[in-house]
């Protein structure tokens, strides 16, 4: 891959990605707050829900967060610890093999639902279908990438992500160097990964932002709204 | 002491006549839209049947409602709030559409377009999901309409509970009432406890419960939460919904669509004023049998200076306590107590009462003369159950339901004999505890239900709820974004969107 192509897709597109993101999200819940949901359909159709939504979300879940502590904690961390590049590799490959397998069944099922079930397609949105399938690749290419991790149990391969990965968010200008020599199949794993991020705002993705974690602390039970008690003096027309 | 009001409702079984007028007004205001055309923010079921959805009286099934645990205090019968949070990705408590039934609409245009043939055009039904042909309809929102079906699948109501049921199923001993179900707006609602993300809530000045349509996600919690099943998802909005007791109708002191438009003239819509401070302890009540009196104890008496003046203390406007003081509902629920909160063992403190409905008798049909119990027949001999109406309105309880009906035939005995005999009869009125007085007001409220005397409803102070500088020029009720319907009618680029034409109103538009 040339050099122009590589800094591209792994140097600036990251940024392109994150930026609308960021701004995507923002604009949406608070101009649209109408469309921000989960969107779920298991009202239409049970069958194949309860099992495959609770092994994709559960599986997605793990590697999720799998991705975001293995690729954004410093390495430094991991050896003051004393876990071993080769030991923090295995464990991503074991962890991050029985997650993908999870999720890769449930997104089968899910999509099976969504594509061949009259009501249920019926009430898909085209970002729903193309989201489904997006994921699904994706997990598809992540456990692709298992056997050629296997190749090379030292570690050392994954410590050139993690310092791509985190030096797009220190950034430096050269973090796409790290991921140059990779193989095709990280490329389009990591590609697809960012577009994930760029789509993720016009999806319902969105709703990962609203775990209503808030819940299991919220006083009480009950929600009562009160009357708002005026607090700032009156304005008149004429002011 | 932390006194709030309400609009309560009432609705006098005895006097529906089940002609749906109310659910279909309901659904022509609030449901008539891509998404809930299955949802009946009000409807009228014959009992006994298994309503709408399926069974949804059996909390074994669906979960719903509150449950005490051991140490005394309550909580959602679906879980704590971590077994709610662990229900979020597939929810094994929630009806699929089927429970409901799948909504469906006709090919009219084909009763036009048809060519010529034989046999005349038929219009066959389509689904509104899917838009697919449907073969046969299983199942409607009205689907028992007047003990239709067969006897065993309608006798797996919940309210036959303790009752022999097997002589009900015989043609010369089966019984029905019509059942018009809306939301509660509870004081201790299960659907605002099981919503993780806090979208649903009560507001303080008139009890009514709401969704903010912006903070739901869908996570669909609420729609297991309520035992009574009055919070419907919208499949398409992703949103979930309910009855919002025409709130924008309420507000301007007007009775909701459902009341209004009540032909039977049932409904009534008061204010009542209760202690907020004790709605845990009577919902935690510890046998189920005592929580429609312990639910009449958080009432307060309208009249009495104490309550008024703290009252105004906690914030309710002069207007609504002068409102309480005529409350129709105050006066049956609690004065006369005839009405009864539905299903009070939910432990979810209803605030939508039945009058419950007197019945033929059945030994006049069986003996040739009327049980007696002295000069007023025993309402046990009635063709109802007592112990059906007691499990449907009291958790089993028969007696405070017997003396409603003893009430209800004492007014019909005193109205007859002062009317047709010319005789004030105080020993009746004695007899269930009454005096004629109240006999001949509640006649005047409940027999000629005047519409001033059925709706007391005060105007809403919404001067003191929010700033009315900030609303001028707002659009008012409204779906989606502020005054957008949420889907813009221009494509991205700035051209109309082609749009097909749905309903009757677009129709009209588009024509004029």
């Amino acid at each position: 891959m040339s050099d122009f192509l590589n800094t591209l897709l792994f140097g600036i597109y990251p940024y392109i990605a994150l930026a609308v993101l960021i701004l995507g999200t923002i604009v949406r819940y608070d101009r649209e707050p109408y469309s921000w949901r989960s969107g779920s359909s298991q009202l239409l159709r049970r069958k194949q829900l309860v099992w495959g939504s609770v092994l994709f979300h559960v599986g997605v879940l793990i590697i999720f967060f799998g991705h975001l502590i293995g690729l954004l904690t410093p390495i430094a961390i991991f050896d003051a610890i004393g876990i071993s590049h080769g030991a923090k590799q295995l464990l991503a490959i074991v962890a991050g093999g029985i997650a993908g397998i999870m999720a890769i069944v449930g997104a089968t099922m899910l999509i099976h639902r969504r594509l061949f079930d009259a009501r249920v397609r019926a009430a898909s949105s085209n970002a729903d279908t193309m989201i489904i399938i997006l994921l699904w690749v994706q997990i598809a290419l992540g456990l692709m990438t298992i056997p050629i991790s296997l190749q090379h149990l030292d570690g050392h391969e994954m410590v050139r992500f993690m310092t791509w990965a985190q030096g797009i968010f220190v950034f430096n200008g050269d973090a796409a160097s790290y991921v140059a020599g990779a193989s095709i199949i990280f490329k389009l794993h990591i590609f697809l990964g960012l577009t994930i991020l760029l789509v993720f705002p016009f999806t319902r993705l969105v709703h990962m932002l609203s775990v209503p974690v808030r819940y299991l602390w919220r006083p009480g039970y009950q929600v009562v709204r009160e009357r708002n008690r005026r607090t700032a003096p009156l304005r008149t027309p004429a002011e | 002491m932390k006194i709030r009001a309400q609009i309560g409702m009432v609705l006098n079984l005895d006097k529906c006549i089940g002609c749906h007028t109310c659910s279909v007004t309901c659904k022509n205001v609030w449901t008539n839209r891509e998404g809930v055309e299955y949802a009946w923010f009000n409807n009228v079921e014959t009992k006994p049947g298994v309503g709408y959805p399926k069974e949804w009286e059996n909390q074994k099934k669906w979960n719903g409602g509150w449950t005490r645990k051991a140490n005394g205090k309550i909580e959602p019968k679906m879980g704590s709030k971590w077994r709610i949070l662990a229900k979020i990705f597939a929810n094994p408590d929630l009806p699929e559409i089927d429970d409901y039934y799948e909504p469906f609409d006709f090919d009219y245009g084909h009763l036009q377009t048809a060519g010529e043939s034989q046999a005349s055009p038929t219009a066959r039904p389509r689904s509104l999901i899917s838009g697919e042909r449907m073969e046969k309809i299983e199942w409607g929102p009205n689907w028992e309409e007047i003990l239709g079906g067969e006897f065993s699948k309608r006798s797996k109501d919940y309210n036959f509970e303790g009752v022999e049921k097997e002589i009900y199923g015989e043609f010369e001993n089966t019984f029905m009432m019509y059942l018009p179900r809306l939301c509660e707006h509870c004081l201790n609602p299960t659907c605002v406890a099981a919503c993780p993300s806090g979208a649903i809530y009560k507001r303080e000045d008139d009890g009514i419960v709401l969704i903010d349509q912006e903070k739901c996600r869908g996570w669909r919690m609420c729609v297991s939460g309520c035992p009574y099943k009055k919070i419907y998802y919208n499949w398409s909005s992703g949103k979930s919904e309910k009855c919002v007791f025409c709130y924008p109708r309420i507000e301007a002191g007007q009775p909701t669509v459902c009341s209004e438009t009540c032909v039977g003239r049932i409904r009534y819509l008061g204010v009542v004023l209760y202690d907020a401070d004790r709605i845990h302890e009577a919902a935690s009540t510890a046998d189920e049998r005592d929580l429609y009196e312990e639910q009449l104890k958080i009432f307060l008496d309208p009249s009495d200076p104490k309550v008024i003046e703290q009252a105004r203390k906690d914030g309710v406007p002069d207007a609504w306590l002068e409102a309480a003081k005529k409350s129709p509902v105050y006066k049956m629920a609690m004065e006369w107590k005839v009405a009864f909160p539905l299903h009070p063992e939910y432990r979810t403190l209803p605030m939508v009462w039945y009058i419950p409905p007197l019945s033929p008798l059945q030994s006049a049909a069986e003996a040739g003369k009327l049980g007696m119990d002295g000069a007023m027949p025993d309402v046990r001999s009635l063709r109802i159950p007592v112990r059906y109406l007691a499990n449907l309105l009291t958790a089993g309880k028969e007696a405070p339901v017997v003396s409603a009906l003893e009430r209800m035939l004492a007014m019909r005995a005193y109205m007859r004999a002062k009317t047709i005999d010319g005789v004030i009869d105080e020993v009746t009125a004695e007899k269930v505890g009454m005096t004629g007085q109240m006999i001949e007001e509640m006649y005047h409220v409940m027999a000629i239900a005047n519409y001033e005397d059925r709706f007391v409803i005060p105007t809403s102070h919404r001067e003191i709820s929010e700033d009315a500088y900030d609303v001028r020029g707002s659009c008012g009720f409204s779906f989606g974004n502020g005054c957008s319907g949420g889907s813009s009618t221009t494509d991205l680029f700035g051209a109309k969107r082609p749009r097909t034409v749905q309903t009757p109103t677009d129709i009209f538009k588009e024509q004029v």
